[in-house]
């Protein structure tokens, strides 16, 4: 599998390491109302899709960026690619 | 039809045309009494033992595929009970003991052969390690032996020793442990079912439930409705796709294993024997290939197909431990879909959903698994109680702090 990274172009996805869903970026408020089950759901639970999934993969053998990749888990093609820093700033931006 | 040497001797004389198909391909009826979705040796098996030990009827088995088509068929075939954990080595010793009369429980050859599994290990703190794991196993009742470097020597004299990276300094042995044919395991549970009046419907998959008010009233499937007053499901991989359909979230993620076998040679191998350095075990099966595998790709995927990093790792494991499997060629390499849980073991519990049960989780462990599983879903799904050896399987022990990590790699399934 070769992932086409934003900044260095296509590299083998042996560089990378992989944590899992993206949306493990939106982290719960801890002092937040319900923590406790927002961060059972946050740690343990997961869509795991059959199709397009937005995951996270770290550079670990290359620039240390993570990335944020939409792949499809039926295929393994690799639909989008971006900075996980652009994704959680857009994010804040939005916010 | 009943297997015997007899019967054997009989239709050899006679041109053998007596032999009948070993299940019927049943079409859904209206309604049953139990559904269990999925025809995987975990669902066929707790047809079989919901007829057999609990005395139920009515029962359907609905396979999207055909029987022996999915992860039952796609195997490394090994059985064994070496856990550390209590909530896991009770479950995983009730199913060897299963195991070890399960060709006479089914009437049917299994290949069930208890060639030992041998865990090596390369350093004292492993042998620790493995030393307490023996002993958890001998509590529990499964049997276990540490062994020197000398009668490592004596079971298995073509390792590679003198490693100078990872030396071999003994092994966890548990003579019990072994193989069994895999898709013998899914014919034998699905012809015993069949026997005892159970539907194997194959090419009906599951698109959706039916509930009213929190109550499950039946399956829609893609050969009509199917009502029903209980549901089990034991999908493995697709174990998230199916529950969704129930409005649930699962502590469950999808990933890629391969496996890996060689051209058949004559035995060499004298049992399982897995190595201690990396993730990597092997076996020979009874045609001679040199069946192995190692960790998962460690990505989600629905794909039954894996990456080349991961091969090339697996092999080094195999070249790093045996060094004369390099002589061998590798035939064949496949992958199947493992329903990673976020700790390790399974769940076997009931959801939300009254009359709704849920049978998933299982990791790269769920063909030793197969009879307990099968056992424990049957009682579940004909008292509403977890089965003794099962209490720990339950789906809010993330919730309620009862975690079972056996691995000890917090929650993060892409390393269990």
């Amino acid at each position: 599998m070769l992932i086409p990274h934003p900044l260095l172009g296509l590299r083998d996805a042996a560089e990378f390491t992989y944590l899992g869903d993206a949306a493990l970026i939106e982290r719960p408020d801890w002092q937040g109302e319900g923590a406790d089950e927002a961060f059972h759901d946050y740690v343990y639970l997961r869509d795991n899709p059959a199709g397009a999934h937005r995951e996270l993969w770290f550079h670990e053998h290359g620039d240390r960026s993570w990335l944020v990749v939409t792949r499809d888990t039926r295929t393994h093609e690799i639909l989008k690619v971006e900075l996980a820093s652009d994704v959680a700033f857009r994010r804040e931006a939005g916010a | 039809m009943r297997y015997s040497g007899l019967r054997l001797i009989k239709e050899a004389l006679t041109g053998n045309k007596g032999w009948v198909p070993a299940w019927r391909d049943a079409a859904p009826q209206q309604s049953y009494d139990f559904v269990i979705v999925g025809g995987g040796g975990h669902g066929l098996a707790t047809a079989h033992y919901l007829a057999k030990v609990y005395g139920r009827s009515r029962i359907a088995v609905l396979e999207k595929g055909y029987i022996g088509g999915g992860n039952v068929g796609r195997n490394t075939t090994i059985i064994r009970s070496n856990y550390l954990l209590p909530g896991n080595e009770r479950f995983y010793e009730f199913s060897m003991k299963l195991w070890e009369g399960l060709e006479q429980d089914l009437n049917y050859n299994a290949m069930v052969s208890q060639r030992g599994i041998m865990n090596l290990f390369h350093s004292d703190g492993q042998r620790d390690a493995y030393r307490r794991r023996g002993n958890s196993m001998i509590l529990h009742g499964a049997g276990a032996e540490l062994l020197d470097r000398d009668a490592v020597r004596r079971e298995a004299p073509f390792l590679d020793f003198d490693n100078a990276r990872f030396p071999i300094k003994g092994a966890l042995m548990q003579r019990r442990g072994g193989t069994a044919r895999h898709d013998a395991v899914a014919w034998g549970y699905a012809r015993a079912a069949d026997s005892r009046g159970v539907d194997i419907i194959q090419n009906c998959e599951v698109t959706g439930f039916r509930i009213e008010q929190g109550v499950i009233r039946g399956v829609e499937t893609t050969r009509g409705y199917i009502g029903a007053q209980t549901v089990g499901v034991a999908v493995a991989g697709a174990s998230s796709k199916v529950m969704a359909a129930a409005g649930m979230r699962l502590p469950i993620e999808s990933h890629v294993l391969q496996a890996f076998v060689t051209e058949g040679l004559k035995p060499v191998l004298p049992g399982v024997i897995t190595f201690g350095a990396q993730h990597f075990y092997i076996s020979q099966s009874d045609k001679g290939g040199l069946v192995f595998g190692g960790d998962i790709d460690g990505y989600n995927s629905y794909a039954a197909r894996g990456n080349l990093p991961v091969i090339e790792t697996v092999c080094e494991g195999g070249m790093a431990m045996l060094p004369m499997i390099g002589r061998a060629r590798v035939l064949r390499i496949w992958g199947g879909i493992m329903d990673i849980s976020m700790d390790g073991p399974p769940f076997i519990d009931r959801t939300h959903i009254d009359g709704l049960y849920f049978n998933g989780g299982w990791c790269y462990g769920g063909f030793k698994a197969t009879p307990a599983s099968g056992y424990a879903f049957a009682h579940l799904l004909a008292t509403g109680q977890p089965h003794e050896t099962a209490t720990a399987f339950r789906l809010d022990r993330f919730r309620t702090g009862q975690a079972i990590d056996e691995a000890g790699a917090g929650p993060q399934p892409n390393l269990q």
